[in-house]
């Protein structure tokens, strides 16, 4: 099995290494309803991960599953080489695992800077009584984490709206925040939840190079659901189709495209 | 006389300045940049010894005397240094225009031969890749900022720091040859090339020598009393010869600051925390500045807008007076100076020109409106008339004599002669040496005394010695019944209005002037909110009936005021369109500086122009339009042909009384 993991270079150079996370015969059941069926599948160091399906098809809640919000009924989670332990989402978010959301979920009455700044939380080691007295320690750590929040707005190029309460953004530029914020805390795993919904052609552009930025000159790995076959197709290197809490195809875009039962789950098929 | 003028002392190149200001300004802050959200700056003294690093890594990769090195990007101090660091090496600096095409920039790296090119980021690496494979004579590309650069094969491919880097390293070896290249340089050597914005045909490469720079720089110095201690903000492209005047010439010159924004979007920010001394901008950044402020005040609370606007007509009143120095009553003038406490204090400093010393405005004519805004406020701005090819400087407005319509007064050290067809011709120490590859043109432009034609038509008002520009001298034509025809005057009148952001008139040769307009988006898509009136999207707004209407009550509006002109009474608009795309530069419609390129437009929307004349109510036609990834697609649209009223001009009442 290990050879599996054996690293590789795709064709834009970029290193693929081996497993960082991997889910194993994971099912979610929320009383009688099995959001999740006996799913696995696993995430490579690097890469691009892409989640897709139906509406209803359980993306979510998988992606809710890695995150720590949801402990699966059955199965393991296997992150950075051991099963991970029942835990709270903060811990989970602790452990290098960001995330952004379907519905945007930002301070709307703080500024973007401050957006940013409260993903750099996992990072504040200095204790309440530090931040009170505010000299030595805390101011320390005020100016490198604002060192490495700059660096992100520079990276994601929203200079121009770093003193803008959210509230005044437009819903693409919100997006790209939301993303500033999930990087701030500099994660080795990054979930975006339909980082492209609601987005004109433009926006999805700007958004991918984000993307595949982040990827990379950070080297994060990125799991993401999308509902642009198009993009998501172009973006990922491996690509999980999930229907009716079932896992019905996994691979390369290619593969997944050929794959039958995806044909069926995306065009429909009668049900006899 | 000055055109062959001396050196002062021994500073005939612009290293040899650097030199002077690293050792009599060497504490004062000489760059700027704001990185990371913080106003990084650097000392004359720390700049020179980085442009020194930088020029050595350059001889270590090869610099030869006489080659053209390229500068690709926004204004940054690093691009500002590459310049300086390549006269150091006897390399000639071609600053080009970052927004431009690959194929636009195929054009001028080729025709200059470029053997390095200093790029900004990803984006100009890639176009300069994409076309090199036409181009072998490129050698070197170097890049300053390291995003996205990772998997580039770097054989010919550098980050300008590490060559910074090398260069410190290596200093030992080639310190003797760059101290030698240093000297060889002269009043004469060739300073900088850049490239006219072509309104008509290819773009020309302009030489300029030293003399011609530090020259120029000398006298419009002194002309507005710049001093070390003024700051400018480099917004403006630097391939433009004004950004390389005021922030390479002046700034080296008088040793003041030059300051660089974030990015081109955070412009308006970085203005107002610089509050530049000295400042440029061509009408139209004053014009959306405006628009802003009253858009803003439209929303404003009705104490506050009551405010405004009464300290506002106050301002209007005696606010110009006041700045030239004009008797103005003593009640005015405290109720003036109540009006700076509580209204224009507060707008400059938002507006970043609580400082501003000197400002100007050039390259096309400022609506009066706009410019007296400016002026009541107490902000010293001023016109000034150039062109590249003088090294900016032909007239330009003193201080305490400025008005909307003139440009000003000759430039110290330039001649000026009004040839009999009206055309403009000048002379001057800035007079650019020759078209690079280019005799004929050269030829054509520059007579062997020196004097070069303008192309532009004008006059000196006899009162007050200021010129007046009317128009190119090419455009103004005759009509077909004999009456002149000068677009431009008309044009201006049009863009006046803040509806409308571009206007071009035709009426050459036939027996009535005709336009198309382009409507601007912020003004009337506010306009259209305040109304809800929903559209979705450009063209849509373009053609709203109301819209139209809107436009044709301007235009009727400008018919009366060009009915009052004897000279140019025939010019009224009889029938006008709205267009359904803004023009463009990547289109072709314009250039890269924003000027209309007229013969371009006639022939790409001739089917417009023959609805306009044979009386079609409507027209249908479709667009090709260029995205900025340079891709192409078309656009389609059916456009409204809406006829204006004409007034009959006074003397031809007279003659028919």
């Amino acid at each position: 099995m290990k050879d599996l993991y054996e690293p590789y270079v795709t064709d834009d150079g970029r290193t693929i290494g081996g497993c960082l996370m991997e889910m194993k015969n994971i099912t979610l059941k929320f009383g009688g309803v099995v959001a999740i069926k006996d799913i696995s599948f696993d995430i490579r160091e690097g890469e691009i991960r892409a989640i897709i399906g139906p509406n209803g098809a359980g993306k979510s809640s998988m992606l809710n599953v890695i995150s720590g919000f949801y402990t699966p009924s059955e199965g393991e989670v296997w992150y950075k080489g051991s099963v991970r332990p029942m835990m709270k989402p903060y811990e989970v978010a602790r452990q290098g695992v960001g995330r952004t959301f379907q519905n945007i979920a930002l301070f709307e009455g703080m500024s973007v800077l401050d957006n940013v700044m409260t993903g750099r939380l996992t990072h504040m080691k200095a204790s309440l009584w530090e931040q009170a007295i505010w000299w030595g320690k805390a101011e320390r750590e005020e100016v490198h984490n604002r060192e490495q929040v700059e660096k992100i707005i520079d990276f994601l190029e929203i200079q121009a709206i770093r003193k803008t309460p959210v509230g005044r953004l437009p819903y693409g530029l919100k997006k790209r925040v939301e993303l500033a914020r999930a990087l701030a805390a500099e994660p080795s795993l990054l979930l975006l939840d339909e980082p492209m919904a609601g987005m004109n052609v433009e926006e999805k552009e700007d958004m991918s190079r984000f993307i595949l930025d982040v990827n990379d000159e950070f080297g994060t790995t990125i799991a993401l659901i999308e509902h642009d076959m198009g993009v998501v197709m172009d973006l990922s290197d491996r690509v999980v189709v999930m229907d009716y809490g079932k896992k019905i195809g996994d691979g390369t875009p290619d593969e997944v495209r050929g794959n039958q039962d995806v044909i069926d789950a995306y065009l429909g098929v009668p049900h006899a | 006389m000055t055109a062959n003028a001396t050196p002062t002392g021994d500073l005939c190149s612009m290293p040899a300045l650097l030199r002077r200001n690293a050792r009599e300004f060497a504490g004062r802050p000489a760059y700027r940049e704001k990185e990371y959200g913080i106003w990084q700056s650097w000392t004359w003294a720390e700049a020179a010894q980085e442009i020194e690093w930088l020029a050595l890594g350059f001889l270590a990769l090869g610099m030869e005397r006489g080659d053209h090195v390229a500068v690709i990007g926004r204004n940054r101090p690093d691009h500002y240094w590459a310049m300086v660091a390549a006269q150091m090496c006897g390399a000639v600096p071609v600053p080009l225009y970052a927004d431009a095409v690959a194929e636009e920039m195929a054009y001028v790296l080729g025709h200059c031969g470029a053997r390095f090119v200093v790029c900004g980021d990803q984006e100009q690496v890639d176009k300069v890749i994409d076309i090199q494979d036409e181009l072998h004579q490129i050698d070197h590309v170097l890049y300053h900022d390291k995003r996205g650069m990772r998997k580039y094969d770097h054989e010919h491919l550098n980050w300008l720091h590490d060559i910074r880097d090398e260069g410190k390293a290596a200093h030992f070896r080639h310190e003797h040859e760059l101290a030698k290249r240093e000297a060889e340089l002269t009043y004469d050597s060739t300073c900088v090339m850049l490239y006219t914005s072509g309104t008509t045909g290819k773009p020309k490469g302009v030489v300029l020598s030293n003399r011609n720079i530090i020259e120029t720089s000398k006298n419009s110095s002194e002309f507005d009393h710049l001093r070390a201690d003024d700051e400018i903000l480099a917004y403006l492209p630097m391939a433009w010869v004004g950004d390389f005047i005021f922030s390479m010439g002046q700034a080296l010159w008088n040793g003041f600051c030059v300051n660089c924004p974030e990015s081109a979007e955070t412009m308006m920010t970085d203005l107002k925390e610089i509050a530049p001394t000295y400042y440029f901008a061509p009408p139209r950044v004053f014009e959306t500045q405006l628009t802003s402020v009253m858009i803003r005040m439209e929303d404003a609370s009705p104490l506050k807008k009551r405010l405004f606007r009464h300290y506002m007509a106050l301002a209007r009143k005696v606010g110009p007076q006041i700045l030239d120095g004009k008797p103005v009553g003593l009640v005015d003038r405290l109720r003036y100076a109540m009006g700076e406490f509580a209204i224009y204090g507060p707008l400059k400093n938002t507006l970043g020109f609580s400082r501003v010393r000197v400002g100007y405005t050039a390259g096309e004519a400022i609506g009066p409106e706009i410019f007296d805004f400016y002026r009541s406020l107490g902000i010293n701005l001023k016109q000034l008339y150039g062109q590249t090819e003088a090294s900016v400087f032909i007239a330009q407005q003193p201080d305490h004599e400025v008005r909307a319509d003139t440009v000003g007064v000759t430039s110290p050290g330039v001649e000026i002669r009004i040839a009999e067809n009206g055309e403009i011709f000048y002379r001057s120490p800035g007079t650019f040496v020759e078209y690079y590859n280019n005799p004929e043109s050269t030829a054509s432009t520059k007579d062997p005394e020196g004097w070069v034609a303008t192309g532009d038509a004008g006059f000196f008002e006899e009162e007050t010695g200021h010129l007046r520009i009317i128009d190119r001298a090419k455009d103004v034509g005759k009509m077909a019944d004999g009456h002149m025809f000068a677009p431009k005057y008309v044009e201006n009148k049009l863009k006046f209005y803040p509806d409308v952001l571009e206007a071009v008139v035709f009426g050459n040769g036939r027996e009535m002037c005709t336009a198309f307009i382009n409507i601007d988006l912020t003004a009337v898509g506010n306009w259209a909110e305040r109304n809800n009136i929903a559209y979705a999207s450009y063209q849509e707004l373009a053609g709203h009936p109301q819209v139209l209407e809107t436009i044709r009550s301007h235009v009727e509006e400008v018919n009366r005021s060009v009915a009052q002109d004897d000279m140019l009474s025939a010019c009224q608009i009889h029938r006008f369109l709205v267009l359904h795309k803004e023009l463009d530069a990547d289109d072709g419609e314009m250039t890269r500086t924003r000027k209309v390129r007229r013969a371009k437009i006639e022939e790409k929307f001739h089917d417009l122009i023959a609805g306009l004349y044979d009386g079609s109510e409507s027209v249908y036609t479709e667009t090709e339009v260029t995205y900025e990834d340079g891709r192409k697609g078309s656009i389609s649209a059916t456009l409204q042909l809406v006829d204006a009223a004409t007034v009959t001009p006074r003397h031809h009442k007279v003659a028919a009384e």
